[in-house]
């Protein structure tokens, strides 16, 4: 069964129908490849073998008394743990939520079960989503498939590596400030940010409200666009869930990038930029030329003022959601002798350093004397962002760059210094501000050996011009995302006589 | 930006944290280093520009006044550290007069 694990989610989606293989098959071959792996990766906060093999049963239950099923169902997903499962404990990588289990699904939850996804596992991550290595949940950091004594990226970086793993063909994660993009990047898989309101938040534990949206991880960009689609849509349960659909995904990935205008950004370069990133992302866009795209050179002038505008909006959003966790309602309680000691030493006991720097740093921006030079003023420059980014895409339809500055860097390098990993973002957080879908696209490995993302970025709600252009790029590259090198993690064995290995 | 001691002290009192001395320590460094890179965006002049709270703009977001399901009281009650009669349990917050 090796095979299956190598697999895309089309290819098994296929296979099943076809009747070659069951879903019981599908996903205990992945159950075994996390036994096998999940010692070095610990990618996963919880496996859910027993539910995920009942929803496999049931699914090649269902085939057999011939009803019509979707092109995902029967195949495997790492879920983050920051999406509710009714009665599953679910952490948000934090001590304050050790024991939580959750009276209700998350959306996205119900639609993976509607389209008869089977989620094997809650992914780690960093706590609340805050962090870009995943070192800072609570729990245990994961380590990257490429190089184990590496980050896999954060704060989606179970989902990611879990997915490099080849632990499961698909994920969920989430992105605020590039925490879907930036593990993507690291561990060599696609990773895809949707448009802010085309995925609903309900049951996706908040973090920063006006920027927090799940999205899909995969090893190709058909199977994003699928999952993708899977787990978009209107949801009156969220206010800010857009009432209108992405369209059709998969309909026009394969129509190339004739008459598309690529805009490259000049302000995503210089300082901090490693030459392998800057090497492979120029080589990225110059394929995408001969491909056929006409390439022009765009700017986003307050793009350099995003980083700074988001670790003052996102901390203030932070600091207002996270005051829930007072110790009443739900999650760790502390006693003391008043209630406000109680809920002091709850949240002082509950939370992680990452989480408390951040509570600090919002409630800091929003008090008294300061909210107008730093909160109110950081929400005038996103103001300025979406323009520049509006302006940008009267120029072209899509925009490319590298995703992060760097490739995966080694567990502990950065843990002492808060600012360093926060630099981690500087590419990704101008297109959260904007809520405008961004995705990151294995291009190839710097000299190191380490996988290489591009970022493309598009205008609201264009995320299948966005996938197409992945697409192109995809197929013209041809990477391969099987982990290779000294400390990677060892490749699933070779195929038996009757599976056939990805091409 | 410097914070003092005291700054930082008052600032986790507003968020009910109960720091450690070597917790206020450490942030007062690092808050102050944040701080001043954050601090960046008062370089952008702004003030013909409105702020923008949610990137997709959508609003009054209404739906018909029609009962739907909701969470019943025992479960919403199912995951709080103390309950009690249909209520969540905490420390005495008014006192009597």
């Amino acid at each position: 069964m090796a095979a299956l694990v190598t697999q895309t989610a089309v290819e098994l989606g296929r296979r099943l129908a076809a009747g070659e293989v069951s879903a019981v098959e599908v996903v205990r071959a992945h159950l075994d490849r996390i036994t096998a792996t999940d010692d070095r990766v610990r990618a996963f906060l919880r496996r859910l073998d027993d539910a995920a093999l009942a929803h496999a049963a049931d699914i090649d239950r269902r085939r057999a008394a011939g009803e019509p099923l979707g092109p995902l169902a029967g195949v495997p997903l790492a879920l983050k743990d920051v999406l509710t499962v009714k009665g599953v404990p679910t952490t948000c990588g934090s001590r304050i939520l050790a024991d939580y289990r959750p009276p209700y699904d998350a959306t996205v939850v119900e639609r993976l079960r509607a389209a008869d996804v089977v989620v094997v596992g809650k992914a780690n991550m960093d706590e609340f989503a805050m962090g870009s290595s995943t070192e800072n949940s609570a729990f245990f950091p994961t380590a990257n498939p490429w190089d184990l004594e590496r980050v896999p990226g954060g704060s989606s970086g179970g989902s990611a590596a879990a997915v490099a793993a080849f632990q499961a063909p698909l994920a969920i994660g989430t992105d605020t400030g590039g925490s879907i993009r930036q593990p993507a990047a690291f561990c060599g898989v696609v990773g895809v940010k949707p448009t802010y309101g085309a995925v609903s938040r309900y049951g996706l534990i908040a973090f920063a409200s006006s920027l927090d949206q799940a999205g899909p991880f995969a090893r190709t960009v058909t199977d994003a666009a699928l999952l993708l689609q899977a787990i978009a849509g209107h949801d009156p349960r969220d206010s800010t869930s857009i009432p209108r659909s992405l369209g059709d995904l998969t309909a026009d990935l394969e129509r190339g990038v004739d008459n598309l205008r690529v805009g490259v950004v000049r302000e995503f370069s210089g300082e901090g930029l490693e030459p392998g990133v800057q090497a492979r992302t120029t080589e990225a866009i110059e394929r995408l030329e001969k491909l056929g795209a006409t390439i022009v050179e765009v700017s986003l002038p307050h793009a350099s003022y995003g980083l700074p505008a988001y670790y003052l909006i996102a901390p203030s959003e932070a600091s207002s959601n996270l005051s829930r966790y007072d110790g009443v309602r739900y999650g760790l309680r502390v006693d003391g002798d008043t209630a406000e000691e109680m809920m002091a030493l709850t949240r002082a006991a509950g939370f992680g350093p990452e989480v408390k720097r951040r509570i600090m740093i919002g409630t800091y921006a929003l008090s008294a004397g300061y909210y107008d030079a730093y909160y109110a003023q950081a929400q005038r420059v996103r103001t300025l962002i979406i323009r520049d980014f509006q302006s940008a895409f009267e120029q072209c339809d899509v925009l490319a760059g590298p995703a992060t500055p760097t490739t995966a860097f080694r567990l502990g390098d950065k843990v002492d210094d808060p600012l360093a990993m926060y630099l981690n973002d500087v590419y990704a957080v101008p297109a959260s501000l904007a809520g405008v879908p961004a995705m990151s696209l294995p291009v190839g490995l710097d000299d190191a050996g380490l996988p290489v993302g591009l970022q493309l970025m598009a205008p609201l709600l264009g995320e299948a011009t966005m996938l197409r252009v992945a697409r192109a790029l995809e197929a013209d590259i041809a990477f391969d995302p099987t982990p290779r090198g000294e400390r990677a993690l060892p490749a699933p064995s070779v195929a038996g006589p009757t599976e056939v290995p990805t091409p | 930006m410097s914070l003092s001691t005291e700054d930082v002290r008052h600032v986790a009192r507003l968020a009910r944290l109960a720091l450690s001395d070597d917790e206020i320590e450490s942030l007062r460094g690092q808050l102050s280093d944040i701080l001043a890179y954050a601090e960046k965006v008062g370089e952008v002049a702004t003030s013909d520009v409105p702020p923008t709270s949610h990137a997709y703009p959508l609003r009054n977001v209404w739906r018909d006044d029609v009962p739907q399901p909701s969470l019943p009281p025992e479960e919403a009650l199912s995951t709080a550290p103390l309950a009690e009669d249909g209520r969540f349990q905490v420390a005495r917050i008014v006192e009597e007069a």
